[in-house]
């Protein structure tokens, strides 16, 4: 299997532990990801308040190349996720501004390519989830877990494509898979607060608090997540929540392949866990997952 | 040679102001084979039908044009006013100067030449008229109603009241429907029990009903005033007419089944009476939970019986009926509860349906009536209640209104507050509907006098927080988002058509809309007819509907049955295809573009009897006259009376001159 691989902006920098564990566990399962050469901005949320039409040149400029090279696109952030998959959508509906975007681009995107989240690669039966379960190392079955989805990875239901935009279930399946001790719980797919986190702290801090502490009122040790606006928001605001809220939490935001990676045997540190600010590593030796040294 | 009476009519100044009716009249007058032409202010009104029958009589007409207004509007006016004079209808014909000419131009002077040339057009076409004469059909004067809720027991007791014979079908063991499931009816708060029996009881003591409880329509053939229902009585497993009903069965039965009639909050045994008040009082076995059925041991039922009237080998039993008309009232189904991942997927015990609370707070309930939430039977101090849930939500497919929701989540809440007089009502509504008498007025007293809370906005979600549930929305008044701590929450789920309803509806020939509900004719006129002739609807296999308009529509349906009862035969308009036998291949592509199945085969035979030929032959019971079977006909030997070939070509054949 071998994918175009885009990983956008924060998976070179803030999230470089999701691009780590991502690649790694990928060549683990035997997928292989071509990086799209010379990738630019997906345009994310900037792009499409200001123009529609940048807000869909942008993404296909991308899927131009893979489409060249007869290759279905991943991307592991759900923003970029997202974008691409909502521009693909809207030249396919219409010949017109597909002619427009392409004269724009100076390419020629037919609309054939696909566009898969990170998550959609290893739910969409195409035998990785089976080989995760056969291939599994550690034993995570101490570890409880909940999925955290936030909002574009089940919305809108017509470029996510789950079938219940309210209780999404792909990223607990994969865990499942992975052997860990998957919760259900009641904020999946509420909004961390990501895009107010400067501007408006406060409801940002509310609204991470209130995730932070259904998970834990659920009996979570830990959240899992897709999205890198989702763990930076959830992973460096925790601190604060005991200045502002009086509560102190101590619940490790892990990228799914982090644990995913964590499963296979992989080495932590091609997954990037100290990269992580609420330190994953003593919950991990308490539950014997990981050694003392580590 | 003709000799055509030709009538204009001003129309006031509907057409007068555009088209010049004089010379149009003037015009008409030169026409081959008219003899006659007058125009009038309004043709319509009792002077203007006396030109009309004067003329016909004075100058011996053989053919009438009104160039008037459409002839949906007005047809039926002027052939009533000809027919008067002993002149046959069909040699009359309209000319629409109105709808198709005045009041879509503003040009006088080519308008009035568009009036010449439409007038001119019916004159030729009338010219090729021959006289027809109505299709009488006998009627089998007994009516068929399906369906023993509210509307059907209606429908049926108002038909028998006429004096006629009818068979009413009910699917389950008893009839009753969801009225005999809820507890008070708004806005009068009257039991709906104690309405509601005394009709049950009615229906088996009327003489002139025949109910057939637990049975099914198999199919249904013939037409209008011709009908052959095969119904389907279901095994019972108990021989009805040695049971007496002592109940000892059904307390003795060891499967434990959850109770339809209360709505899944008790259980039933496998041989049961759905409810103490069952019309027919009897029980029936429910094979599928049946311990003898499934695994082939118990039989305690036959053990006990004191009357021998368990009967394991009963199988199902198919009758046939003869009747003259169908009243279709199949009543409606909910949304389950479990369709929205908001509302906890009916994960939540407490999270229930407006029809379980209607249980909950009926004293023949589970509860008789305690209102005890169903997960710890602690009686609820808050309560949550939620209304559209499935309608008016085109994300889930459904755009339309439940119409019955806002009514009865008031009457909710007030039957709460007075179960539980400290208890707290929320309720989240999109708008508030209570059109109808005295109804808004009782949604006021449910919030001035009951106290409830509304609050205008939708519920994102419901969760557990320390094993309580939160009920989150917003409240678009005010702007913001809240969240109430509730013991219970009701949802009014939407109304939904019942499963399985659109094959009912295609074997019955009649039409559904997008959401399986069933179609009326015509949405303001013809309310409770369908395109079947001889197929009327009743009640919420139509639309959603309250108790008041399921009567009223039962009541209408019966009007329309016993009108056609009442006459000796049926009189139907004779605009109908026919077939021309000696042309006709008997390839049958008619039959397939034919919407009503009025096409037959038909052999033809020779003085031996034999069949030579089998050829297509229409079922003027059920032809509609919409000419889709014309089109079709490869070898041209289908026509329709009164649109023939003839008629219309000689109408565009006119087009083609014209003296200006």
């Amino acid at each position: 299997m071998k994918y175009a691989y885009f990983p956008g902006c924060s998976l070179h920098s803030t999230a470089k532990e999701f691009d780590l564990s991502t690649r790694a566990v990928c060549k683990n399962l035997d997928i292989e990801l071509v990086e799209i050469p010379d990738w630019i901005c997906c345009g994310s949320t900037p792009a499409h308040t200001t123009s529609e039409l940048l807000s869909l040149a942008l993404p296909l400029a991308n899927c131009t190349w893979a489409e060249n090279n007869h290759l279905d696109v991943v991307a592991p952030c759900a923003s970029c996720f997202s974008r691409l998959k909502i521009a693909t959508l809207e030249v396919q509906k219409d010949a017109d501004l597909r002619k427009k975007i392409n004269t724009i681009i100076e390419g020629n995107f037919e609309g054939n390519t696909k566009i898969f989240h990170l998550l959609h690669l290893f739910s969409n039966g195409n035998g990785s989830a089976e080989k995760l379960k056969e291939k599994t190392k550690r034993d995570l079955s101490t570890l409880k877990v909940v999925a955290y989805y936030g909002c574009l990875l089940a919305r809108p239901k017509e470029v996510a494509g789950v079938v219940d935009v309210e209780n999404p279930q792909s990223m607990d399946r994969i865990l499942n898979k992975a052997g860990l001790d998957v919760l259900d719980w009641s904020h999946k797919t509420e909004c961390c607060g990501a895009s107010l986190s400067i501007t408006d702290k406060k409801v940002s801090l509310r609204l991470v608090h209130e995730i932070i502490q259904t998970a834990a009122d659920a009996g979570a040790d830990c959240i899992a997540v897709a999205c890198p606006l989702c763990q930076s928001n959830l992973d460096l605001q925790q601190s604060e929540l005991k200045n502002n809220h009086g509560h102190k939490y101590h619940l490790p935001i892990f990228y799914f392949t982090q644990l995913m990676g964590l499963a296979l045997g992989l080495e932590t540190n091609k997954l990037g866990l100290k990269r992580l600010i609420v330190d994953p590593r003593p919950l991990l030796k308490n539950k014997n997952i990981i050694g003392i040294e580590e | 040679m003709a000799r055509i009476g030709v009538f204009v009519c001003w129309c006031g100044s509907n057409i007068a102001e555009n088209v010049d009716v004089v010379e149009v009249a003037r015009y008409a007058a030169t026409l081959p084979g008219v003899v006659h032409s007058v125009d009038y202010k309004y043709m319509c009104s009792d002077p203007g039908q006396k030109l009309i029958t004067d003329a016909i009589r004075t100058q011996h007409l053989d053919g009438v044009v009104v160039a008037a207004c459409s002839p949906r509007m007005h047809e039926v006016t002027y052939r009533r006013t000809v027919a008067t004079v002993g002149f046959n209808p069909y040699l009359f014909e309209m000319a629409n100067l109105r709808e198709h000419c005045s009041w879509v131009h503003e040009n006088k002077a080519e308008a009035t030449i568009k009036a010449k040339n439409l007038v001119r057009m019916m004159v030729e076409k009338v010219k090729q008229n021959q006289p027809l004469y109505q299709i009488q059909i006998p009627v089998t004067k007994r009516a068929l109603v399906i369906g023993g809720g509210i509307a059907g027991i209606q429908a049926a007791l108002d038909v028998a009241a006429g004096g006629y014979e009818v068979i009413l079908l009910e699917k389950d063991p008893s009839i009753g429907g969801h009225m005999a499931q809820l507890d008070e009816t708004f806005p009068t708060l009257d039991c709906s029990q104690c309405i509601m029996t005394p009709r049950m009881v009615e229906i088996v003591q009327n003489p002139n009903i025949t109910l057939y409880s637990y049975s099914e329509l198999d199919a249904l053939e013939g037409y209008i005033g011709n009908f052959t229902a095969k119904i389907r009585k279901k095994a019972r497993s108990v021989d009805i007419t040695k049971c007496t009903g002592c109940g000892v069965c059904q307390q003795k039965c060891p499967a434990k089944v959850p109770s339809e009639f209360d709505e899944g909050l008790s259980t039933r045994g496998a041989i049961y009476v759905p409810f103490p008040q069952a019309v027919p009082n009897k029980p029936v076995i429910d094979r599928e939970h049946c311990i003898k059925f499934t695994k082939g041991k118990c039989g305690l039922c036959e053990k006990i019986c004191p009357a021998g009237a368990i009967d394991y080998n009963q199988q199902d039993e198919i009758v046939e009926e003869k009747v003259g008309a169908v009243i279709v009232a199949t009543g409606y189904d909910l949304l389950p509860k479990d369709t929205y991942a908001e509302y906890g997927y009916g994960q939540y015990p407490d999270v229930i349906t407006s029809l379980q609370f209607e249980r909950l707070v009926s004293a023949s309930g589970p509860t008789n009536g305690e209102l005890k939430r169903p997960s710890d039977g602690k009686i609820p101090q808050k309560i949550v209640f939620i209304q559209c849930v499935g309608s008016r939500d085109a994300s889930q497919g459904r755009s339309y209104c439940s119409k019955i929701c806002c009514m009865y989540t008031a009457k909710h809440t007030m039957l709460y507050r007075h179960k539980v007089p400290k208890g707290e009502a929320y309720v989240f509504y999109m708008d508030i509907r209570a059109g109808g008498k005295n109804y808004d007025e009782f949604v006021r007293r449910a919030i001035e006098e009951d106290k409830a809370v509304y609050i205008r906005g939708r519920v994102s979600k419901i969760y557990l927080q320390n094993g309580r549930m939160v009920v989150r929305g917003a409240d678009t008044l005010i702007g913001g988002q809240v969240e109430i701590k509730a013991d219970m929450v009701v949802l009014a789920t939407a109304i939904t058509a019942p499963k399985g309803i659109d094959k009912f509806a295609q074997k019955l020939g009649v039409g559904y809309d997008l959401h399986h509900f069933l179609s009326e004719a015509h949405p303001k006129l013809r309310p409770v007819e369908t395109n079947s002739a001889g197929i009327y609807l009743a009640g919420a296999c139509q639309a959603p509907k309250d108790i008041p308009e399921a009567v009223a529509q039962a009541g209408a349906a019966a009007g329309k049955v016993l009108g056609l009862f009442g006459g000796k035969n049926l009189c139907r308009e004779p605009i109908v295809a026919k077939v021309n036998e000696s042309t006709c291949i008997g390839c049958f592509i008619c039959q397939k573009a034919c919407a009503y199945g009025a096409i037959e085969m038909k052999g033809l035979k020779d003085r031996k009897g034999n069949v030579i030929k089998v050829v297509a032959s229409v079922n003027t019971g059920k032809c509609q006259g919409c000419g889709a079977c014309t089109a079709t006909c490869r070898s041209n030997s289908i026509e329709l009376e009164g649109y023939n070939d003839q008629q219309i070509y000689a109408q565009i054949n006119a087009i083609g001159f014209t003296n200006d």
